[in-house]
């Protein structure tokens, strides 16, 4: 028997099947006000890796519709970053409506704010505190981990999925957000602590409005702050490296990945803090046209 | 289709009759997309279904599936082409066997078709030079270096151990006939490359009735059946569509397929096909029945179901193989080495 919980997050939808109701239960607690699903657009389950293993050291192979061979199995503690791993592995291999872009989006008047880079750098702690706590200066959280760039108006399409938060960031944004909507804490996962925490109820309630790219970051954590333009060629070939179904799209993938990087401005920040970056962003824009 | 049961039956239905997509409620096209992602034959059904009223979000996986196959065909073809320009000094011929073939030769069997692997075959007295080239320009490597499989598959198998390609990340498979040669069944796999006819662009494929074949071996006398509803569906349009164009093909299928010792099969192959895909008309046996109950062995999120009939035809799949003793000796190695 299986339990089972749909959700819809921006334009897609997911069932997820589970054999313990726990992972399930958090994820309808975590995904609460998220509309539901009538067909989904993928399944991701969670189930034994072999009958015993459901009751004695627990241990949760993740499959679903698309599947990387030889994943490896997670214990069943931790089945809800194993239904999230699902999902995000649904969109990288089998989204094709939009060009995926592996990124944070955050939006304000509606125009968005795109930020790549590889993991570490800092993109997904970045739009949770500008979505958290820059709320209040009208900044609306996308998503923190893929950005949906529609191939035939060039707009981005918001995926507010739950907002994964690792290591040090997990108490950054405890601290920044004490009345936030936390997942339980699992520690020494293969990606390290891991702890989600549910996007602002702006995020979800407006995540069918999309916004106009107006400009791209590539941040870096670490070093004392600074701002480089990046050309447009450089931006590209990082963009195809970020990009999940870049090459899947074919011609239509091209002519949405050159377009971006022709009408969108690119800069590369470098920081040492979040309260750095986050001055380092509305400097850069409010100097946008 | 409220009621109806949810297996792989509803995708067979779906396949052969698309209009009838109109009885299924939302649960049906949930279980209806999940089997064909499954079975690998969302692309062909998002082909299959195309202006039939469907609900939004069924169209948009729909419209995905079709842009995915559209990759599939793209990067298969330039598999083909890379590996036809690893061989260009190889004066014996490469052909294509399987998904590539088909839509190198814009089949009927190639549209929406999933296609993963590169399947080549080259005559087996020149395995080596074709192994050398792939390894050495072409870019290819070994997927990884193990004795006994290697000596087992140059030994006993149809095919090399498996190639990747170090930048592409594609698999290669060179075969030399289309069964383990330890298989009850001998074709004539020199009669196969002979005969083989070259495509528009250049690259050689089997002629249509050693295509069908090939299809029906495939499914039929090796394997145990997994992707067995794609594998159908492959033959039911490359005999459909050859029959179209030629009346007397049927015939010559059977003429053909009795030089490649694979008569039976081909002709199980048909009656499945016709069974399933077809207007119904062939008459089917029990044991035709087993195949029916596993190759639509599927629940309504896409697993497998049936574990017993599975696994009979996991067994049954091992003994076509090979001899009962060869068996024994080669599943103990394997469990020795825990692999």
């Amino acid at each position: 028997m299986l339990h089972e919980f749909r959700v819809t997050v921006g334009p897609a939808s997911f069932r997820l099947s589970s054999s313990w109701a726990k992972p399930i239960a958090q994820m309808r607690a975590l995904y609460a006000g998220y509309p539901a699903a009538d067909i989904p657009d993928f399944n991701v389950r969670l189930e034994p890796v072999s009958p015993l293993r459901r009751f004695i050291r627990p241990s949760a192979a993740i499959d679903g519709d698309y599947m990387l061979p030889d994943a490896a199995p997670l214990p069943a503690r931790q089945g809800l970053l194993g239904l999230e791993m699902g999902m995000n592995l649904q969109m990288a291999l089998g989204w094709r409506r939009q060009m995926i872009l592996h990124a944070s989006a955050v939006e304000r008047d509606g125009r968005a704010l795109i930020m790549t880079g590889e993991s570490g750098s800092g993109k997904s702690t970045l739009s949770a505190m500008l979505g958290q706590i820059a709320g209040a200066q009208g900044w609306r959280f996308m998503g923190d981990e893929f950005a949906l760039i529609d191939p035939e108006s060039g707009d981005a399409v918001p995926y507010p999925r739950l907002i994964s938060l690792k290591n040090e960031a997990i108490a950054a944004m405890q601290a920044a957000s004490p009345g936030g909507h936390f997942g339980p804490l699992m520690r020494a996962t293969p990606k390290g602590d891991i702890r989600h925490l549910a996007p602002p109820p702006d995020a979800i309630a407006r995540m069918d409005e999309r916004a106009r790219p107006a400009l791209l970051l590539f941040p870096s954590f670490g070093r004392d702050a600074a701002i480089r333009d990046v050309p447009p060629s450089e931006a590209f070939m990082r963009l195809t490296q970020a990009s999940t179904n870049y090459v899947a799209l074919g011609e239509a993938g091209f002519r949405a990945l050159t377009r971006f990087v022709r009408e969108v401005p690119v800069r590369a920040i470098d920081y040492r803090s979040g309260d750095e970056a986050m001055e380092l962003v509305e400097q850069l824009w409010s100097a946008l046209p | 289709m409220n009621g109806a049961a949810k297996n792989g039956m509803m995708l067979v239905t779906a396949l052969r009759d698309p209009a009838s997509v109109a009885r299924l409620d939302a649960d049906g096209w949930a279980c209806l997309i999940a089997i064909a992602r499954a079975e690998l034959l969302i692309g062909t059904l998002a082909h299959r279904l195309a202006g039939q009223p469907a609900p939004e979000r069924v169209c948009a996986i729909l419209d995905d599936a079709r842009i995915n196959a559209q990759y599939q065909r793209r990067s298969a073809l330039w598999e083909a082409k890379c590996a036809k320009r690893a061989l260009s000094t190889y004066d014996g011929r490469m052909v294509l066997m399987k998904g590539t073939a088909y839509v190198a030769a814009d089949l009927r069997a190639g549209i929406g078709r999933s296609i993963g692997d590169l399947d080549i075959m080259v005559a087996e007295d020149d395995l080596k030079d074709a192994e050398q080239l792939l390894l050495t320009i072409g870019g290819w490597e070994w997927v990884k270096e193990d004795a006994y499989d290697d000596a087992y598959y140059r030994t006993h198998m149809h095919e090399l151990p498996p190639m990747i390609h170090k930048e592409r990340d594609r698999m290669i498979d060179v075969h030399h006939t289309i069964l383990p040669k330890t298989a009850g069944p001998t074709p004539d796999a020199a009669a196969m490359l002979d005969s083989a006819i070259v495509t528009d662009n250049g690259l050689h494929i089997f002629a249509p009735a050693d295509m069908a074949i090939h299809c029906a071996a495939h499914l039929i006398a090796d394997g145990e059946l997994d992707g067995g509803l794609r594998n159908l569906w492959d033959f039911h349009c490359l005999y459909s569509e050859s029959s179209a164009a030629d009346t007397r093909f049927a015939a010559q299928l059977l003429t053909r397929a009795d030089h490649h010792q694979l008569r039976s099969a081909v002709q199980r192959a048909c009656r499945l096909a016709n069974y399933l895909y077809g207007d119904r008309s062939a008459r089917i046996t029990i044991t035709d029945r087993l195949f029916i109950r596993r190759l639509t062995a599927r629940d309504y999120l896409g697993r497998g179901s049936r574990k017993f009939t599975r696994l009979a035809f996991y067994i049954r799949s091992h003994l076509l193989r090979m001899p009962p003793v060869m068996l024994a000796r080669h599943l103990w190695t394997k469990w020795r080495k825990g692999s």
